[in-house]
């Protein structure tokens, strides 16, 4: 249940964006998790509201992009959507692939106040 | 949470260590909780309309590292182990696999080798920590509260209470849990993962984050092989297609046997780090004597 954690960090960088880019609230969190960044999305929204519960984010939607993990092959350079880590190249069967995306934990956008 | 030092105020508590920041947030909570409009867009306009009376919101692309905050906190436990040239592995593994009883035999064993020191992460209890003080070597514990890993403010916050010698060998004893810990660095130079062969074989395929994130995997409780239907060569064969660059080794931290191949592993990473940093810088050449510290 890393994900209590992951939006405890969401909550502090949101606090520390309001004091720089000065807003009283927050409406929207934009979020992109990638699909192997081993983040469970509904453990993430089930977290989300309790952590920013009389915080700066309190009752701010969530809005979570998943962004599909992308691999390549090292050697017939073939790429491919994966599942997981350790899945093989479809195309000649070598492993591991090199990961090109899937592993984002990241704020994208927030919509303020 | 305090957004100074990022100290949870909930939950965690280190052994023996007291706050002297206040945990006061600077800012007031004056928003309206007023939500009364459609958050149907995700366009990237700057503005977006609202009703009057209400101010306007605006959207601000921000593209930050959720895990921003702990890895600034990894940098800097990291600088701190290199400037006082230690070795700190983080020791993670499930509940159960005999983490402690085999960092315990290799305090034991190595006492008299190397200046050692221990931060033990459990969610409640202090037993862990009371083990590695009976070998003799200095530990802190960090109670994670509802936490499920330690993460590098934690283990920032522990270092100033345990006060490790310069060139020691540090052990971190991340709470029980193959999922969690694999997100978290706290700095150190290598992730042990600790396996033992009462789980399943296929554990690296059901866990794979952190068995990919660990540069070495000790198969422990290997004395109970005759027991069980473990198929070793299909464990190793799992872990190496999650990370083809782990190392494995099989440890019986019981009996002892195979621990001496870790010891070894223990002494050529401690090495590399020493000399690494001696080439960096010539100011480490005091307290290269383990016995000061046992």
């Amino acid at each position: 249940m890393h994900e209590m954690s992951l939006c405890e960090g969401v909550i502090q960088l949101i606090e520390q964006q309001a004091d720089e880019q000065q807003f009283t609230s927050v409406n929207t969190v934009w979020l992109e998790i990638g699909t192997l960044a081993g983040v469970e999305i509904e453990a993430m929204r089930f977290s989300f509201d309790a952590i920013a519960k009389d915080t700066i984010a309190d009752a701010a939607k969530l809005e979570i992009i998943t962004v599909q993990g992308v691999a390549e092959c090292p050697l017939c350079k073939q790429q491919t959507e994966v599942m997981a880590r350790f899945d093989l190249c479809p195309q000649c069967g070598h492993y591991p692939l090199e990961i090109l995306a899937g592993e984002e934990m990241r704020i994208k956008e927030l919509e303020v106040q | 949470m305090c957004t100074t030092c990022g100290c949870a105020e909930g939950d965690t508590q280190i052994d023996g260590h007291a706050h002297d920041h206040s945990h006061e947030h600077g800012h007031a909570h004056e928003h309206s909780h007023d939500h009364g409009h459609a958050h149907n867009h995700h366009g990237h306009a700057l503005m977006a309309t609202h009703a009057a009376g209400i101010s306007p919101s605006r959207i601000l692309r921000i593209e930050q590292d959720i895990l921003s905050k702990n890895n600034a906190y990894a940098a800097d436990n990291r600088g701190y182990f290199k400037q006082h040239g230690m070795l700190a592995l983080n020791l993670v593994s499930s509940p159960g696999s005999g983490k402690t009883t085999l960092l315990t035999r290799t305090l034991e064993h190595l006492k008299a080798e190397f200046c050692q020191a221990v931060i033990e992460g459990d969610q409640q209890t202090l037993l862990d920590a009371e083990r590695i003080r009976a070998t003799g070597v200095n530990a802190v514990q960090i109670n994670t509260g509802k936490g499920c890993h330690l993460d590098a403010h934690m283990v920032g916050h522990a270092l100033e209470t345990l006060k490790p010698e310069d060139n020691s060998l540090l052990f971190i004893e991340n709470v029980g849990n193959l999922v969690c810990p694999a997100s978290f660095d706290l700095g150190e130079a290598h992730k042990v993962v600790i396996l033992s062969v009462t789980e399943g074989e296929d554990k690296p395929l059901k866990y794979p984050d952190m068995f990919n994130a660990a540069g070495l995997m000790l198969l422990n409780k290997t004395d109970l092989l005759p027991y069980l239907q473990f198929d070793v060569d299909q464990c190793i064969a799992y872990a190496q297609r999650v990370n083809p660059g782990i190392k494995i080794l099989q440890v019986s931290a019981t009996t002892g046997e195979g621990m001496q191949a870790w010891y070894a592993w223990l002494r050529e990473t401690y090495q590399s780090i020493q000399s690494d940093a001696t080439s960096r810088s010539t100011t480490i050449t005091d307290n290269q004597d383990p016995s000061i510290c046992v």
